[in-house]
């Protein structure tokens, strides 16, 4: 051993030029120098442009008067609410289609990735057409096929298509009938989350018991009992308070109900048949990757393909699915914006508008990256969890 | 070798029998591959009557009915919408693409200086054919010709102002010219850049380590759309007063960092599976940081990421349709731009000026998609993990 530590106090290095250490050093001094340079310059020139603009930097502007309609908005919004709300406004709506998006991405892709490996032929094939047609097109081309050249074409409000349910589809949008709840109906959504509560400690308590006797129980069903029906029996306590409101058809347009926009609904379908299409591929690939020993070993111990599927192969795909699809994920948070090209008011539009109204770019592309980022980092958080979750445990 | 004569052991082969009636043939693979179980027969016909429902229609659509040529919107409006075709006719509006096709490769370019992008697509296409041919020879002189000598060549036949050729503003570029420009400028540089920046964030030195990881992780987390507006609305104020980019450029430079940071991300995958052997073989045997790089690691860390790396080319080349966003006119852009023509405004036209675009824009990604999986089986030497 110290033989080897006098060698290592001992560089025997011709110059201090080839030293390693000193250069990294150096090469780190001078980027640093460099990039303080940069910055300095950058900022100089900035200062200067906006004082010459005559543009008042600071954060001050979002509480001034927004001036400008919203055409669609969860929360209450005017033109005479402040700049900071209209930001507000973009950002929910750029969660509402991320997160129905999500969900309806996930389920096609499931769908179409476990049907690239059926035994069917025909679906093998329909589902490889659907994946190389949508992977290989640009999405916001997927954006403009669905806005000008599907529902643009749709017939004018007075010809709509009726649809079950009451519910309208037409240039305009899609109408359904909008839910109205009455007089104690605080009570269902009560029964509602006592259901999931209970439904939760049932499963809790029945793999319990299963681990300690090996006896099963009926969880599914009794789950589905309690979560279904609990509501069921609060809404025919509360004596009935849901009513609908149905779209009635006018000579020019639609009454009530609840309106879909097209702008809304050609980002929310294009972005969940493109994302789609690569979560298939994922998919395909998580399963692929879980090896044939292991379902002939389940096959062997006397499982059912069923339960083959769900207790043996699903739990391992899962762990290969989950990074990738993470950032597929974030990839549809992140196209959401593409909005704009629409006129769908997301973040990246109303950011766009303050923007261009006050002139305040810095601040405005720094409020976007922030929140952005924002929730790039909150997705990976929680999908990080749950990847820690599915992740094996070792001994 | 011994002859046996002993009666019971036969002394000839038993001739190859045929396989037995049922697992061959069409029949068996129809009961195979369609109908092996009654859950199977049952998607069989779901999928039969999708087709059936749809196919016809799109046939029908794209080129039964379909128009292909034509002065104007008569052809493809019906009687009611002051056209030609019968009420209820629908039909693809070929005709629409075959009049503004010129404008849908090259934009605005100068009708009489069309000639220098398709000299300069023809000088392209004559380099990148035997680039991708593993079979001809000279690949360094094809690189060098196609990644040093194209661009310049390019720059002063496209941009002009020099050798007696009248300069053309960028802003009147267009259509596949531009998503094409954007994409290889962007393709040559990002990889390289990406290549940089992997290494940086695997360096050892803390600062240049640090000052990567944030640029990687700052650029995947925003959308491209930001990036742009990053490119076109802030670049000018970090400028002195007086100078300007053109936009064009300021496209390319957003285009290229952001592919650059996931380039990076696809390269460190790739270093990070070359085993720590191969590093410390290439120390041992004295070679530098950068020549354990080139010779060493690099080959080997690319070969392995080459689907990644093309990957991110194709998610680049369909991202290039964003620039529309900046009012600069790709592809998508024009064709979305001339929708706006009174001259040819039908309920069609949007429909099928958006699927002849998807069309080229697919041709492209699907040809990458498909080298790459070629290259890889070619390159595959067996070490792949």
């Amino acid at each position: 051993m110290a033989s080897q530590d006098v060698l290592r106090e001992e560089p025997s290095r011709g110059s201090f030029i080839n030293d390693p250490k000193i250069r990294g050093i150096f090469f780190q001094v001078l980027v640093v120098v460099l990039l303080v340079a940069g910055v300095w310059w950058i900022a100089h020139n900035v200062i200067d442009n906006l004082t010459r603009l005559r543009i008042a930097s600071g954060f001050g502007f979002l509480k001034g008067r927004a001036g400008f309609d919203i055409s669609e908005s969860a929360i209450a919004y005017s033109s005479d609410s402040t700049y900071g709300r209209a930001i507000l406004v973009g950002l929910l709506n750029t969660l509402i289609v991320a997160i129905v998006g999500i969900i309806t991405a996930t389920i096609i892709g499931f769908v179409i990735g476990i049907g690239r490996l059926s035994q069917n032929w025909l679906i093998r094939k329909i589902c490889t057409v659907y994946v190389e047609v949508f992977r290989n097109i640009p999405p916001l081309l997927v954006i403009f096929f669905w806005y000008s050249g599907v529902l643009a074409v749709l017939p004018a409000p007075r010809d709509s298509y009726n649809l079950p349910f009451g519910s309208f589809l037409n240039q305009r949008g899609f109408y359904f009938p909008r839910a109205v709840w009455g007089d104690g109906s605080w009570l269902i959504f009560v029964a509602l989350l006592v259901g999931i509560a209970m439904a939760w400690f049932v499963a809790r308590k029945a793999r319990q018991r299963q681990m300690a006797t090996g006896q099963q129980f009926p969880v599914f069903w009794t789950s589905a009992a309690l979560i279904v029906g609990l509501p069921l029996l609060a809404y025919a306590l509360s004596g009935f308070p849901l009513s609908f409101d149905y779209p009635k058809q006018s000579t020019f347009n639609l009454t009530g109900g609840f309106q879909v926009r097209p702008e809304f609904l050609s980002l929310y379908l294009a972005l969940s048949c493109y994302t789609a299409a690569f979560i298939a591929e994922i998919v395909r690939a998580g399963i692929r990757g879980v090896s044939a020993g292991q379902t002939e070993a389940a096959a062997a111990l006397g499982l059912r393909s069923g339960s083959i599927l769900r207790l043996v192969v699903v739990p391992q795909a899962m762990r290969i699915v989950i990074p990738p699809l993470t950032s597929q994920y974030l990839n549809l948070t992140k196209n959401s914006s593409l909005a704009i090209a629409i006129g769908y008011p997301d973040l990246t539009a109303t950011a766009g508008t303050v923007l261009n109204q006050t002139g305040q770019a810095v601040e405005g592309v720094v409020i976007m990256m922030v929140i952005y980022l924002a929730i790039s980092l909150l997705t990976s958080l929680v999908m990080n969890w749950f990847n820690a979750k599915m992740a094996l445990v070792e001994r | 070798m011994q002859e046996h004569d002993m009666s019971w052991v036969r002394t000839e082969m038993v001739l190859a029998q045929p396989a037995p009636a049922g697992v061959t043939g069409l029949g068996a693979w129809v009961r195979k591959n369609l109908i092996a179980s009654t859950g199977d027969t049952i998607l069989t016909i779901v999928g039969i009557a999708l087709v059936a429902m749809i196919l016809p229609q799109i046939i029908n659509w794209a080129f039964i009915n379909a128009v292909w040529t034509g002065p104007d919107r008569t052809v493809c409006a019906t009687v009611a919408q002051g056209g030609i075709q019968p009420d209820g006719w629908t039909g693809a509006c070929w005709a629409f693409v075959n009049a503004k096709f010129g404008q849908f490769m090259l934009g605005r370019y100068p009708i009489e200086e069309r000639w220098r992008p398709i000299l300069v697509a023809i000088l392209f296409v004559a380099l990148l054919v035997p680039m991708l041919i593993p079979k001809v020879p000279r690949k360094g002189l094809n690189a060098v010709l196609l990644f040093f000598v194209l661009p310049i060549v390019a720059f002063v036949l496209l941009v002009g102002g020099m050798f007696g050729l009248p300069h053309v503003e960028t802003s009147l570029w267009g259509g596949l010219l531009v998503t094409l420009s954007l994409s290889f400028v962007g393709i040559a540089v990002s990889l390289p850049l990406g290549i940089v920046l992997a290494l940086g964030r695997r360096s050892k030195m803390p600062i240049i380590k640090t000052l990567c990881v944030v640029f990687i992780e700052t650029v995947r987390g925003i959308p491209l759309i930001t990036v742009l507006f990053f490119a076109s609305v802030m670049l000018p104020l970090f400028l002195p007063e007086g100078v300007s980019f053109d936009k064009f450029l300021r496209a390319l430079i957003g285009v290229s960092l952001f592919a650059a940071a996931y380039m990076a991300e696809v390269v460190r995958g790739g270093l990070q599976a070359i085993p720590k052997g191969q590093y410390e073989g290439a120390d041992s045997l004295g070679l530098g940081y950068w020549q354990k790089m080139y010779f060493i690691v690099m080959p080997q860390a690319l070969k392995l990421v080459i689907p990644g790396i093309v990957n991110t080319f194709i998610g680049m080349f369909k991202d290039t349709s964003l620039v529309i966003i900046i009012s600069m006119f790709d592809l998508l852009g024009i064709v979305k731009q001339n929708f706006s023509d009174a001259n040819w405004a039908t309920a069609q036209t949007a429909r099928s000026g958006l699927i002849f675009a998807a069309f080229v824009f697919w041709l492209f990604c699907f040809g990458m998609s498909r080298y790459s999986m070629y290259t890889e089986r070619r390159l595959d030497t067996g070490h792949k993990r």
